[in-house]
């Protein structure tokens, strides 16, 4: 059955189940941030989608938009360091563009997404092959958009999503950092995963997973 | 991990209710935790905000009061704070006339900041943002992050914050902020590694007989490992990339030879006078010294020198009246 609508309810999921895999994976993300950061990025992203789920149970969002601007908001407030304002702003530009609706279609997801890349883009001024979050979430939103061409099912195209999230995540590990606090290591940052990379690789798995159970 | 601490999680929590309890003549807003001047800002005056993750005091809690900052952010140990405490802050010492944010360049703090300040903006408030680089120990500052914001900082802290209490407009005090940024330059050297305390253990090992140069204030890794030599050795390898990297010769300058708060202030002092010998011999003309602890690594051994150029109007604001709990004169 072709799916071509994610719901609020679905949108929610997704933000819990995101919150579900930083926090089963807090111990990874804090290890990969260890050789090549400051070693807080686990902690911080659990610390954070978990202020946004509570933030979300004790006052369920009406709207689309109202679920990922309290999302991106929280994320800025209670996270700090580079991914606060990074994760933040792309919840906050995902909220904006999908507007006060209950419900969005495939392009409409898409259109949003997009957005958010282009405010990680602006916040963050990283590029292709920096070793950054962009280098998992730029080849996604690609994957995703070209599955929408072939079908408008949402499931499959959250599939290719995950699967190119992955493909990304790895090859980040040969990347020479350009950003944030790694590029100080120089060579010493080639050989290990970005922590930005893999924490945002769980982000389409939790996507590509709500999708699936339904 | 032995410190004076009641708990990791609660370390800046309980140091801000003492900067309270010691410090009337400034207020505490614990749930934002900003620290600003108990005086509201003077009509007509810029406003100076600055922050960052703490770890480094006196920097920045330290400077805020007369002379110097107007209010200061506080984040945890070594992150950034977030910028709905730079909204508030902005919000708590705007007079009318703008406000200058005073950030480090590291990632965490420009994007918290820029956030912060686009936030004040929404509310009609006038920021202007300078962005402190002056770590020499990063070459290659195009391919990276940048430079990283050290020790100008202070320097900067205390003269821009002398051209806004002399009530020049919100332009020309970012003018001297600027000034004061691109002819400061700083190097450091880790003798030991630091402890955050909710890691509770030392950030990287450094045997005994080797020492860390070019090293940051967050414990991160220097340019480069090198066996440990005395004071002149040391000081040599600390002022001759600065040297290298502007020319300083010609002009005045302020130098500070400052602690990264495991070293005493004895050391300090013989490391100050092999840094003068060096710039003596240089043909440096040494206007002003600053020695001490100002921007710390939590207790990290070693020290970093910075070099400030300066001229006459530079030194002038940097003789003004300040009274601070970290730096204090001229009153």
């Amino acid at each position: 059955m072709v799916n071509d609508t994610i719901s609020l309810d679905q949108l929610t999921g997704w933000l819990t189940r995101f919150r579900d895999l930083v926090t089963e994976q807090v111990s990874y993300l804090t290890e990969l941030d260890s050789a090549i950061g400051d070693a807080d990025h686990g902690s911080n992203m659990t610390r954070g989608m978990g202020a946004v789920v509570e933030r979300i149970q004790a006052s369920p969002a009406g709207t689309v938009d109202e679920l990922f601007k309290g999302a991106g908001m929280t994320l800025v407030t209670s996270v700090g360091g580079a991914s606060g304002p990074l994760y933040g702003t792309f919840f906050l530009r995902v909220g904006t563009t999908a507007g006060p609706v209950g419900t969005l279609d495939a392009p409409g997801l898409a259109a949003a997404l997009r957005a958010g890349l282009d405010g990680v883009v602006a916040r963050g001024k990283a590029e292709a092959g920096d070793k950054t979050m962009f280098d998992v979430l730029a080849p996604a939103l690609d994957a995703f958009d070209d599955a929408l061409l072939v079908s408008s099912d949402i499931s499959s195209a959250a599939g290719a999503a995950y699967s190119a999230a992955q493909t990304g995540r790895d090859a980040t590990e040969a990347l020479l950092a350009r950003k944030g606090r790694a590029s100080y290591l120089g060579e010493r940052s080639i050989g290990h995963i970005d922590p930005g990379a893999a924490s945002t690789s769980l982000l389409f798995q939790a996507l590509a997973e709500i999708l699936v159970k339904e | 991990m032995k410190k004076l601490i009641n708990s990791p999680e609660t370390v800046l929590a309980d140091s801000l209710v003492g900067v309270a309890a010691a410090h009337p003549e400034l207020r505490v807003d614990h749930v934002n935790r900003i620290i600003y001047r108990a005086a509201p800002t003077r009509a007509g005056k810029v406003a100076l905000l600055s922050g960052g993750g703490t770890g480094h005091e006196p920097l920045h809690g330290g400077f805020v009061g007369v002379g110097m900052l107007d209010a200061a952010c506080a984040g945890a140990v070594f992150t950034s704070p977030t910028p709905d405490q730079m909204l508030e802050a902005t919000k708590v010492v705007d007079s009318g006339a703008g406000v200058l944010h005073i950030v480090k360049n590291y990632t965490g703090d420009v994007m918290n900041f820029e956030m912060g300040a686009e936030l004040a903006a929404e509310t009609g408030i006038v920021v202007s943002v300078v962005v402190v680089n002056d770590d020499v120990a990063v070459e290659d500052s195009t391919f990276t992050a940048g430079r990283r914001g050290v020790g100008t900082t202070v320097l900067l802290e205390k003269i821009v914050g002398a051209a806004a209490e002399e009530g020049r407009d919100l332009a020309a005090v970012t003018a001297v902020a600027r000034q004061v940024n691109e002819s400061g330059r700083s190097m450091g050297v880790a003798l030991s590694s630091c402890t955050v305390p909710s890691a509770g253990k030392p950030t990287f090992e450094l045997p005994e007989n080797e020492m860390e140069i070019g090293v940051g204030i967050h414990g991160e890794p220097g340019r480069r490992r090198v066996p440990l030599a005395g004071a002149a050795e040391v000081a040599r390898q600390l002022v001759e990339p600065i040297l290298a990297d502007l020319d300083f010769t010609g002009a005045p300058t302020i130098v500070m030879l400052n602690g990264l708060g495991g070293t005493p202030l004895i050391e300090l002092y013989v490391m100050y006078a092999e840094v003068r010998k060096i710039l003596d011999a240089a043909g440096i003309t040494v206007a002003r010294s600053l020695v001490g602890n100002y921007i710390t690594a939590l207790d990290m051994a070693g020290c970093s020198v910075t070099i400030l150029k300066a001229d006459d109007d530079l030194l002038h604001l940097w003789d003004a009246p300040v009274n601070t709990a970290g730096l204090r004169w001229g009153i």
